[in-house]
């Protein structure tokens, strides 16, 4: 009896690893077809156009408002610590440097995995449940190329570009508390910020975070939505799965990507 | 939704983020410094760079006039040969004096260079004879130290 109990624990986690597996390898071959299919998304740009709309443009409230008052935070926060060892001046390259390498890419991403990752997952899931994506293959229409890649390449570019305004938002939000409020100099901060911010790599490294994580939470939105269970609660299913991969994905990569990029910068 | 709509949309989106990396790229980094300017080379051998760091600024009484562009240890002479990328607008006479030197106590690390009078001018490729290498803190205080309690042995 205890022995059959554990082959069944050592069972379950076969089976567990091997649907991981085959998920895992599912996930490739849907991100390859979806690439396979791209050029059919550029074709006919107006449905990638409407999903740049859909979860790039109806995105923004809330990564521009999400920006400005995390940029507000970091003024009034990084100013008191700074102002503690005499360096309040150097408040602008804090906010930068915080807002154009990390939080930017980051929290953007996490904003996006949200707000339009889960609608796309929705969207999808709900299209395959009542079995749109069938009739469209009865149709001969490919469905990957039809729905799923203008969604995903919508994304792709969509992300980059909330990234960059998050930023430049979190940066005038910044401006707003340290420069008007608490009365550190106008030039002082830009100054700052300009002479310890590069273009190459702190900005492109930030813009290709950005795009990294455009690409897996896309694939991970379209992905979950191609691939849910047909049902009301496969959908929701689906869409947890989207936010809550979709973020913790951006994080690890972030680690990832924050090792390779600024590993040994300090030390030339 | 029509059409006209979403594209206008989508048009707006677009500039606004493109210009937001512009902003970026602009207005918080540097991206209008010397390194798209026409520049010249020149090197410089120290004993010791002290916390010298890539793309540190070089200046000349003040003015940033260019950027360290590599650091290497010579293996022969141990000496650090530090290459400087110079704006062509530049020009420094052959008896240059070139020093390592920190803006305040703990301030970045620059190099400055002071022109001499030699009438001809360092060329592409040049070296710079003259070199001061960076103060280090640490020797600083320990020679001051040891003169003190040399100085109090001998009273």
């Amino acid at each position: 009896m205890p022995l059959s109990a554990l082959a069944d624990g050592v069972r379950r986690i076969g089976a567990g690893t091997v649907h991981a597996i085959a998920r895992a390898g599912f996930a490739t071959r849907f991100f390859v077809a979806v690439i396979m299919h791209s050029p059919a998304a550029f074709r006919r740009l107006q449905l990638t156009a409407r999903e740049i709309y859909f979860s790039g443009v109806l995105s923004l409230v809330v990564i521009m408002v999400s920006g400005l008052f995390v940029g507000m935070v970091l003024g009034l926060q990084g100013y008191d610590v700074l102002n503690k060892y005499g360096a309040g001046d150097s408040l602008g390259i804090f906010v930068g440097l915080s807002l154009v390498r990390e939080l930017g890419p980051v929290v953007a991403g996490l904003l996006f995995a949200s707000r339009a990752g889960s609608a796309v997952t929705a969207e999808i899931g709900l299209m395959k449940t009542t079995e749109q994506l069938s009739a469209m293959e009865m149709m001969a229409v490919d469905p990957l190329a039809r729905i799923v890649a203008p969604r995903f390449w919508g994304g792709v570019i969509s992300m980059p570009l909330l990234a960059a305004l998050f930023s430049v938002m979190g940066v005038f939000g910044a401006y707003i508390v340290g420069v008007r409020l608490i009365g550190v100099d106008n030039g002082t901060f830009w100054g700052n910020m300009q002479a310890g911010i590069e273009f190459w790599p702190d900005i492109t490294n930030g813009i290709v975070k950005s795009i990294v994580f455009g690409i897996a939470v896309s694939l991970i939105a379209v992905f979950e939505g191609y691939d849910a269970k047909p049902t009301a609660e496969g959908v929701s299913a689906a869409t947890t799965r989207t936010v809550v991969g979709g973020s913790l994905a951006i994080l690890a990569l972030d680690f990832i990507l924050t090792v390779f990029m600024f590993r040994g910068l300090g030390n030339g | 939704m029509n059409r006209s709509t979403i594209d206008l949309w989508v048009g707006i989106f677009v500039t606004i983020g493109l210009g937001a990396i512009v902003f970026l790229a602009l207005k918080v980094g540097n991206l209008t410094s010397l390194d798209t300017k026409p520049a010249y080379r020149l090197e410089a051998h120290f004993d010791n760079i002290g916390g010298l760091k890539l793309r540190a600024p070089v200046k000349a009484a003040g003015v940033i006039v260019g950027r360290v562009e590599s650091v290497r240890l010579d293996p022969k002479s141990y000496e650090a040969v530090v290459t400087l990328r110079i704006d062509e607008g530049y020009q420094f006479s052959k008896d240059t004096i070139a020093s390592i030197l920190t803006s305040g106590l703990l301030g970045e690390v620059y190099i400055g260079l002071e022109a001499g009078g030699d009438p001809q001018n360092l060329a592409d490729g040049g070296r710079v004879g003259k070199t001061q290498s960076a103060i280090v803190i640490e020797k600083l205080i320990s020679q001051f130290l040891f003169d003190k309690a040399a100085g109090g042995g001998a009273k």
